[in-house]
């Protein structure tokens, strides 16, 4: 288990994916498919629906918080965020699905780069995100 | 940690409405994510959140406008997915424009200005040099933060919305002065000189440079053209921003907070990370290209950001004569429309073959009538993203360079 600071509460679990390099929601994943469709991003072409998805920031235009409010409103979204760095875009796009949809994407920092990198090389996570912290449970190592 | 003042705290239990309660939690929320210790007042906001991205970006305004919600402080709109003044323009999906434009309506109805432009800073709402704002879009930040000295972080999409419907922003980042300071320097050489035409290319080249080379770090620039315009100051900045997270550059002598470079670097050392003469511009603005010199064109795209009348001044002799070869597209806003069309150029423009468009842009919504073959811009910001949002092929020129390619049908230097 491993402590966290929650961006965007709720809670969800699954199978994680760790992208090399953060993407921009903005131009760089489509909401349709919920893939990633940046040219240049090494894992150009991976889903990102329904995993607990690690990136250590963001990236890119503020109207990213659209695009991943629009994927969470279709499903197509990650089932959570666990970053390295805040992001404001990636917290607004979650509370905005949130308050407008009910759906929950929690979003959470673990700021201790050790922490966070261990977590993303687990097989399956589960996220619990409450608005005075967040906790991370291995289901699958 | 966060704390809130007890007008704060009224507002987030309902007594100034229930929309503002609404858009005040989603502030906070974000300022604990970025770390304010509290909020201030902001003196006007400037919304990015009318350009569809999808039905969560229409669901959002009809909540606040079913709330009963207004702004509470003068609200400029950026642009939206489709020109309202020239609807026939739009040849996107028909359900896409009408969402677009309902979503542009939304706006208005929540007490919203309808100026629909990326340069609402060369409108009657342009802020003034200390004022405290939440801005979004891109460029206009840039161009409030160092050309004018108004302070606004990056804010974008709904977060925007929610600062003018309260009137409250977090205070962080570039609303405390002792992070308006330039962290790196970069010197342009032995280009003083440089005629008016040739200082807008240098601006878009030194503003790709700094989104490329510094991110976040400020940069306080030196060397640029005596003849660089505010316009130019507006296309570097649009530049930077686009590839790069740039949200304030200084350019020594010209804009507001750097009179001198010990001014824009608050005293304390800043390293010279390039020195850029005619060569490493002349380079930057090739790689902006993915079409070589002399390659046919199907059109010409001015006006990203919103072309000001003073860029209209400096088109229009060009004008003159016969027809275009190519189309040529200049984006606007409603507020330099309204005198182009007082003094009549309007028509000739339109007799040239130049479409004019407004409250929308070409790179981010269906407007150009032909996709195929390539398309030459001034714009650095338009060349950035036009191959990746609609698949074309780019050249870049300076606004002459443009228009005589317009009348040769293939990139040509003026």
């Amino acid at each position: 288990m491993s402590g966290a600071r929650t961006l965007a509460p709720g809670t969800a679990e699954g199978t994680v994916i760790h992208l090399d390099e953060p993407v921009s929601f903005w131009g760089g994943f489509d909401s349709a498919s919920g893939r990633i469709i940046d040219r240049f991003h090494p894992q150009h072409g991976a889903c990102l629906s329904g995993k607990i998805l690690f990136m250590a920031s963001g990236r890119g235009s503020s109207s990213g918080a659209s695009v991943l409010a629009e994927a969470i409103r279709l499903g197509t979204g990650p089932l959570a965020i666990c970053l390295l760095h805040d992001d404001a875009i990636i917290a607004t796009g979650a509370l905005v699905a949130m308050m407008l949809y009910g759906k929950a994407c929690p979003v959470v920092v673990i700021e201790d780069t050790t922490g966070w990198q261990d977590m993303a090389h687990k097989r399956r996570l589960r996220v619990e995100a409450l608005d005075d912290g967040a906790l991370l449970t291995v289901l699958e190592t | 940690m966060l704390e809130l003042n007890a007008a704060d705290k009224a507002m987030l239990a309902g007594e100034v409405g229930a929309a503002q309660a609404d858009a005040l939690l989603l502030v906070v929320r974000f300022a604990r994510a970025v770390g304010a210790r509290r909020l201030i007042d902001c003196a006007s906001a400037h919304v990015d959140g009318c350009l569809y991205h999808g039905e969560a970006s229409l669901d959002f305004a009809r909540r606040f406008v079913a709330l009963g919600g207004r702004v509470r402080v003068p609200t400029t709109l950026n642009v939206g997915s489709v020109d309202l003044i020239h609807p026939e323009l739009f040849n996107g999906k028909p359900e896409l424009g009408t969402a677009g434009a309902e979503l542009m309506e939304a706006h208005v109805a929540l007490g919203c200005l309808p100026t629909f432009t990326c340069a609402p800073y060369q409108t009657l709402f342009r802020p003034a040099l200390g004022d405290q704002i939440a801005w979004a879009e891109s460029n206009a930040i840039v161009f409030a933060n160092s050309v004018i000295g108004a302070r606004t972080n990056r804010y974008g999409d709904f977060i925007d919305l929610a600062c003018a419907l309260t009137g409250r922003v977090p205070d962080y980042g570039l609303h405390q002065a002792e992070n308006r300071r330039a962290g790196v320097v970069v010197e342009v050489v032995g280009l003083a000189d440089a005629p008016a035409d040739a200082a807008g290319g240098i601006a878009v080249a030194v503003g790709l440079f700094i989104g490329r080379e510094c991110g976040a770090t400020i940069a306080a620039i030196t060397g640029l053209p005596r003849s660089t315009t505010e316009d130019d100051l507006k296309a570097l900045g649009a530049a930077a921003a686009s590839s790069g997270a740039v949200a304030m550059f200084h350019a020594v002598g010209l804009t507001p907070e750097a009179p001198d470079l010990e001014t824009a670097t608050g005293g304390l050392s800043a390293p010279t990370i390039a020195h850029l003469g005619a060569a490493e511009i002349a380079a930057i603005s090739a790689s902006l290209a993915t079409v070589a010199d002399g390659t046919d064109l199907t059109a010409v795209a001015l006006g990203t950001p919103h072309f000001s009348l003073a860029e209209f001044e400096r088109l229009m002799p060009m004008c003159t004569g016969s027809r275009f070869k190519t189309d040529v597209y200049v984006n606007t806003g409603r507020h330099a429309w309204d005198i182009l069309v007082a003094r009549g150029w309007d028509l000739t423009l339109a007799e040239a073959g130049v479409t004019v468009v407004v409250d929308t842009c070409t790179y981010v919504t269906a407007i150009l009538r032909d996709l195929g073959g390539a398309m030459m811009t001034s714009s650095g910001k338009w060349a950035y993203y036009a191959p990746g949002n609609l698949g074309v092929e780019v050249a870049f020129g300076t606004l002459s360079d443009c228009m005589a390619s317009a009348r040769a049908g293939k990139v040509v230097r003026a």
